[in-house]
């Protein structure tokens, strides 16, 4: 209870710290495959408190309330994760948070607003299948370590042995394949990027201004860090080396999909649809399937 | 404290312009010029932007678009018009279809010479419109408004 | 008893008052009263049952006379029933709804007629399932009813083409409703079978209301599907009462279910069953069955005919864990529920999504029944409760907005919540309680994937995988579509009648009821309802800490637009219009052009009809569907040794 109670507050205060410096490390890190020097490290905070301090445009008040409601379930989400709950609970609120971004961008009525909002729903559609295969592989694999299945992400981490990863290789590929759909990342940041100038303008976030975007900017920190807990989760066990490998694997994981990022033009939309569940089945369901046998 | 010079983005509208400014403005992006050094973003959308930089001159079909565009930039806001043509019409002036320079529809605050404007001149105009953001924000923070 | 046979009877009654009710406000004060009393009396029922018996199951009505000649009346309304149907097959030639009547009624009629029927001990039972039935079709039904009576004024209004049948149509209702109850109460499989053709050919009747060519045709479809279902049904009676002398569905369930015999008739069950929730290859019926007036469509998709199927299969569930009759079950339940759920993406009627998606969630409360543990059957019980509700209010929005605005078509729906506030409002309750979180369809696909997990089986772990991202995506672009602020809409003048916005806001307040209530129904009514059901001393789903995160998220979903509301008017926010490149018109429905012209904006949703179109997917997902009904049927029969 208390070691939830900490790790929930350490998610609330600390993660738009580290959401923020990746996003500053991912900007610098970008800049420097493209040869240039970059912004410094601290810039997403310059933005941010830039973004507070100007004057908000709105469409209709509804925009206000489901932007509102997309950051309390994505904080909602981290600190359920990092409180140790219930990992399948916790994508099922991931999901609710992502709809709630839909509709704040749906509701204006504007026409990139409203096509960024078609695309999520069509990376939503793309990565749920493997996000809830993710949770079932580690029921399975816990299954297997401790002869006790559980979705309860403090007794996966303090009741396995080795690192779940062992069990999961398929699911973890798999689960990379979509964390670049879900860190908005080029091949796939087909509803809203970070890159200038293109087709959708901002696709969902174009009609939110000033500190409704930094909402939404925050709220993107805070899930980012969600889901690089995820992948850590499929390392950390009981075992103390295991927090050291756990960050060097997040580390390389940010660093690929960086790579990536810089490295790849972006695709149509249904080439990302039938490639996420291409590689769901294949490796995600393979993996299962083959848990299951054991 | 925040300071709006920190980020300020960037939104790019070509006016008439023969695209020889608008080239220079995109080099400024490159490598060698690095223009997100200073938090610099392109973002193409009047929402986000904090600088409006306009390039060549405004025309009778254009007029209204640019005035659209700058009531969709939330306040503080600059407008910073690259190149003759976007200062006073250039060689286009006297086109039947030319109204002005971009100060003929809009409060321009920087203007940037050149045809076409070198890069390491945008950048010194883009720095003067930053400084005028903070100047606005006080302001805006004085006279009682956002927040 | 009283009370069961009231209910059972008084619909009856109604409807035979109805029949000759032609005044308009007579017909009107006649539904309304009556429907008032059926609600009642299931309240008092309900009420009754909990304090006089304390929950425990109460078996009534044991061998005697009077039974005999109710038995004798049963068949007699069965001949006639066949008998009509056999005539109107006959007047629209579709010879094969005839001979399937006519074999399911003669094995019937042979069965009872030659003694062959054992002596059933009881033919009435009541436990907590029947109770929670009986309530769901008592209110959910008969605010179906109130609903009618101002939707088919509108209804005859906006169609003059069609023959005025009402003195047909609201006695038809009242005598579906009687079937139910008299369904869901019976213990006696010959009298649930009685029941179960009522409910056939009463729908039947109501899908051919107006008597086009085409409400005929899918009339018939949805009759002899179900017919074939019935055929099931029999022999599924005849092998019980010849081979394990057992007539009471509750004798069934407890006999030992390892007996390779039993499963016979389970399976033959099962199969009536799955006809009758139009689980695949079978669902083309209940799509057919849209060309009916809206209420019909509320009725049939929400408490009634389609519950009747799931009802039996959740009756059933404790044999159904871990044998073939039960891979049969949820394999088509699950394999339905993804198949519906994708071509529910490729449609803009909005009648046929809320179809598509009844398909879909009974597939998911079918393959929960099928695999047949305490965790799953509690899923699908509590999914039961929260589609029967939302489905019958997410049914009556759309018919009153296709009366108020000419068109059910999702795309006609944009900006909704501008045109039609309280519509859209309604729409928005039902959507969210479908498939959001903390409500409905999330805590059973929850309670589900992890049963499925359980049972070690990975297609079903997959179907529902899928199934969930495809769910997800039809509700979320039809609630977008409805929450989309279109500038400068017009607010739609025609209103629904009072009896209609009673029934949908007695729907609304329902399913707020039934979100709030969660826990508590689930603790103290459901959990019990497995004990009896699976016959074990308790059952336990939700464990305090799952608890503790459902009343939290409730509580966000109620505190949220509060909070919002409060900042809201603290913040100073410039309106402003939406960015269309500089061109917008300033109306933000109209742009420029190039050629200056004023040019209206249009946005449209998504369909992938290349991927989940009907004609893509639809001949396989049948293909397979009857693949694996007959190889799962073969295999009982062949490991039962044979059969008869």
């Amino acid at each position: 209870m208390l070691r939830s109670a900490i790790g929930i507050i350490l998610y609330i205060i600390c993660a738009p710290i580290i959401g923020g410096l990746l996003a500053g490390l991912d900007r610098k890190l970008t800049a420097r495959m493209q040869g240039r020097i970059g912004p410094p490290l601290l810039q997403p905070f310059y933005d941010v408190s830039k973004l507070i301090n100007k004057e908000i445009l709105l469409i209709n008040n509804m925009q206000y309330l489901f932007a509102w409601c997309f950051i309390i379930f994505v904080v909602f989400t981290g600190a359920l994760f990092f409180g140790g709950t219930n990992l399948l609970l916790v994508f099922f609120v991931l999901t609710t948070a992502a709809m709630f971004l839909v509709l704040e961008a749906a509701t204006t009525n504007s026409p990139y607003s409203v096509m960024g909002a078609n695309r999520e729903m069509i990376q939503m559609l793309s990565y749920e299948p493997m996000v809830l295969l993710t949770a079932v592989g580690f029921y399975l694999a816990t299954q297997i370590a401790f002869g006790d299945g559980t979705f309860t992400i403090s007794k996966i981490v303090s009741e396995s042995q080795i690192p779940n990863i062992v069990y999961l290789p398929g699911v973890f590929i798999g689960f990379l394949y979509i964390l670049t759909i879900k860190l908005r990342k080029s091949p796939f940041d087909i509803s809203m990027s970070h890159h200038a100038h293109q087709e959708m303008v901002k696709g969902i976030t174009t009609e939110l201004s000033g500190g409704m975007l930094a909402i939404i900017e925050i709220s993107h920190w805070y899930e980012n860090v969600f889901l690089l807990g995820v992948i850590s989760l499929f390392i950390v066990c009981s075992k103390w080396w295991s927090i050291p490998l756990a960050i060097v694997v997040v580390a390389a994981a940010f660093f690929l999909e960086i790579l990536i990022d810089n490295t790849s033009a972006r695709v149509k939309w249904d080439k990302m649809f039938k490639s996420a569940w291409a590689i769901t089945m294949i490796f995600g369901a393979v993996n299962i399937f083959i848990l299951q046998l054991i | 404290m925040a300071k709006v010079s920190k980020s300020p983005w960037l939104l790019h509208y070509d006016g008439s312009s023969c695209n020889g400014c608008d080239i220079e403005v995109l080099a400024c992006l490159t490598p060698v010029y690095d223009v997100e050094r200073f938090g610099v973003i392109n973002t193409g959308n009047p929402k986000h932007a904090d600088i409006l930089l306009i390039t060549g001159g405004i025309n009778t079909q254009n007029k209204s678009v640019v005035e659209q565009l700058y009531s969709q930039m939330p306040e503080p806001k600059v407008v910073c018009a690259v190149g003759i043509c976007a200062c006073n019409g250039g060689v286009f002036k006297d086109c039947y279809n030319i109204i002005g320079g971009v100060d003929k529809v809009l409060p321009v605050d920087v203007y940037v010479p050149g045809c076409a404007a070198r890069p390491n001149a945008i950048i010194d105009g883009v720095v003067k419109a930053v400084a005028l953001l903070d100047k606005k924000r006080e302001q805006m923070k004085a006279e009682g408004g956002n927040k | 008893m009283e009370f069961i046979s009231f209910l059972i009877l008084f619909p009856f009654i109604a409807a035979a008052v109805l029949v000759f009710t032609k005044n308009n406000n007579l017909r009107k004060g006649i539904v309304y009263t009556c429907s008032g009393i059926v609600i009642t009396a299931a309240l008092v029922f309900a009420v009754s049952y909990f304090v006089g018996s304390g929950g425990a199951p109460v078996k009534y009505l044991g061998e005697s006379g009077v039974i005999h000649i109710i038995d004798y009346m049963m068949l007699a309304a069965e001949l006639f029933l066949t008998v009509l149907i056999v005539v109107l097959s006959f007047k629209y030639k579709k010879y094969h709804a005839a001979l399937l009547s006519v074999a399911g009624t003669v094995v019937m009629a042979w069965l009872e007629l030659t003694g062959g029927a054992a002596s059933a001990a009881n033919h009435i039972y009541c436990d907590k399932l029947t109770v929670v039935m009986c309530l769901i079709i008592a209110v959910v039904g008969s605010l179906i009813c109130i609903y009618a009576v101002g939707y088919m004024t509108d209804y005859h209004k906006h169609h003059t083409e069609f023959k005025d049948r009402r003195t047909f149509f609201f006695p038809m209702l009242f005598v579906f409703l009687g079937a139910m109850f008299g369904l869901v109460t019976s213990s006696n499989l010959i009298w649930i079978y009685f029941f179960w053709e009522i409910t056939s050919v009463s729908s039947f009747l109501l899908i051919g209301y107006t008597r086009t060519e085409e409400a005929v045709n899918n009339s018939f479809r949805a009759l002899w599907m179900n017919l074939l279902g019935g055929l099931g049904f029999a022999m599924a009676i005849v092998y019980c009462a010849l081979k394990l002398d057992v007539t009471t569905l509750q004798e069934l369930v407890s006999t030992s279910p390892q007996g390779a015999a039993v499963l016979i008739p389970v399976i033959l069950l099962a199969f009536a069953a799955l006809t009758k929730s139009a689980q695949l290859p079978f669902s083309k019926w209940l799509l057919g069955a849209m060309v009916a007036p809206t209420p019909t469509s509320a009725l049939l998709h929400s408490a009634t005919m389609v519950k009747a199927g799931v009802y039996l299969l959740l009756r059933l569930s404790p044999m159904l864990g871990g044998n073939h009759a039960g891979l049969m079950v949820s394999l088509i339940g699950g394999f339905t529920f993804l198949v519906a759920s994708m071509l529910a993406i490729t449609v803009s009627d909005g009648k046929k999504v809320l179809a598509y998606s009844t398909i879909s969630n009974l597939g998911l409360i079918t393959a929960c029944a099928g695999v047949g543990t305490e965790e799953t059957v509690w899923a699908g019980v509590l999914l039961l409760m929260f589609h029967a509700v939302s489905k019958s209010m997410m049914f009556q929005a759309v018919g009153a907005i296709e009366n108020a605005t000419g068109s059910r078509d999702i795309e006609d729906m944009h900006g909704l919540i501008m045109s039609m506030p309280m519509m859209g409002f309604i729409m928005v309750i039902g959507i969210a309680g479908m498939f959001l979180a903390p409500f409905g369809m999330l805590i059973s696909k929850w309670a589900a994937l992890k049963a499925f997990v359980d049972a070690g089986n990975t297609v079903l772990i997959l179907f529902i995988a899928f199934g969930s991202a495809t769910t997800m995506l039809y509700w979320t672009k039809w609630l977008a579509k409805i929450l989309a602020c279109k500038a400068l809409s017009h607010k739609v003048e025609k209103k629904p009648s009072v009896g209609q916005w009673f029934s949908m806001f007695g729907h609304g307040f329902l399913m707020i009821l039934l979100c709030v209530l969660l826990p508590i129904i689930s603790v103290q009514l459901v959990e019990p309802l497995l004990a009896q059901l699976f016959n074990v001393e308790s059952v336990s789903v939700l464990t305090p800490e799952d608890l503790v995160i459902m009343v939290i998220m409730l509580i966000m979903v109620f505190l949220i637009p509060l909070v919002a509301r409060f900042i809201l008017r603290r913040m100073k926010a410039t309106p402003n219009i939406e960015y269309m490149s500089g061109i917008n018109e300033g109306d933000n429905r109209h742009f420029r052009d190039s050629f200056e012209q004023s040019k209206n904006m249009y946005l449209s949703n998504w369909y992938m009809v290349d991927y989940f179109g009907e004609k893509k997917i639809w001949n396989i997902s049948v293909a397979i569907s009857v693949g694996v009904t007959i190889v799962c049927m073969g295999m009982v029969l062949t490991m039962s040794g044979g059969v008869f």
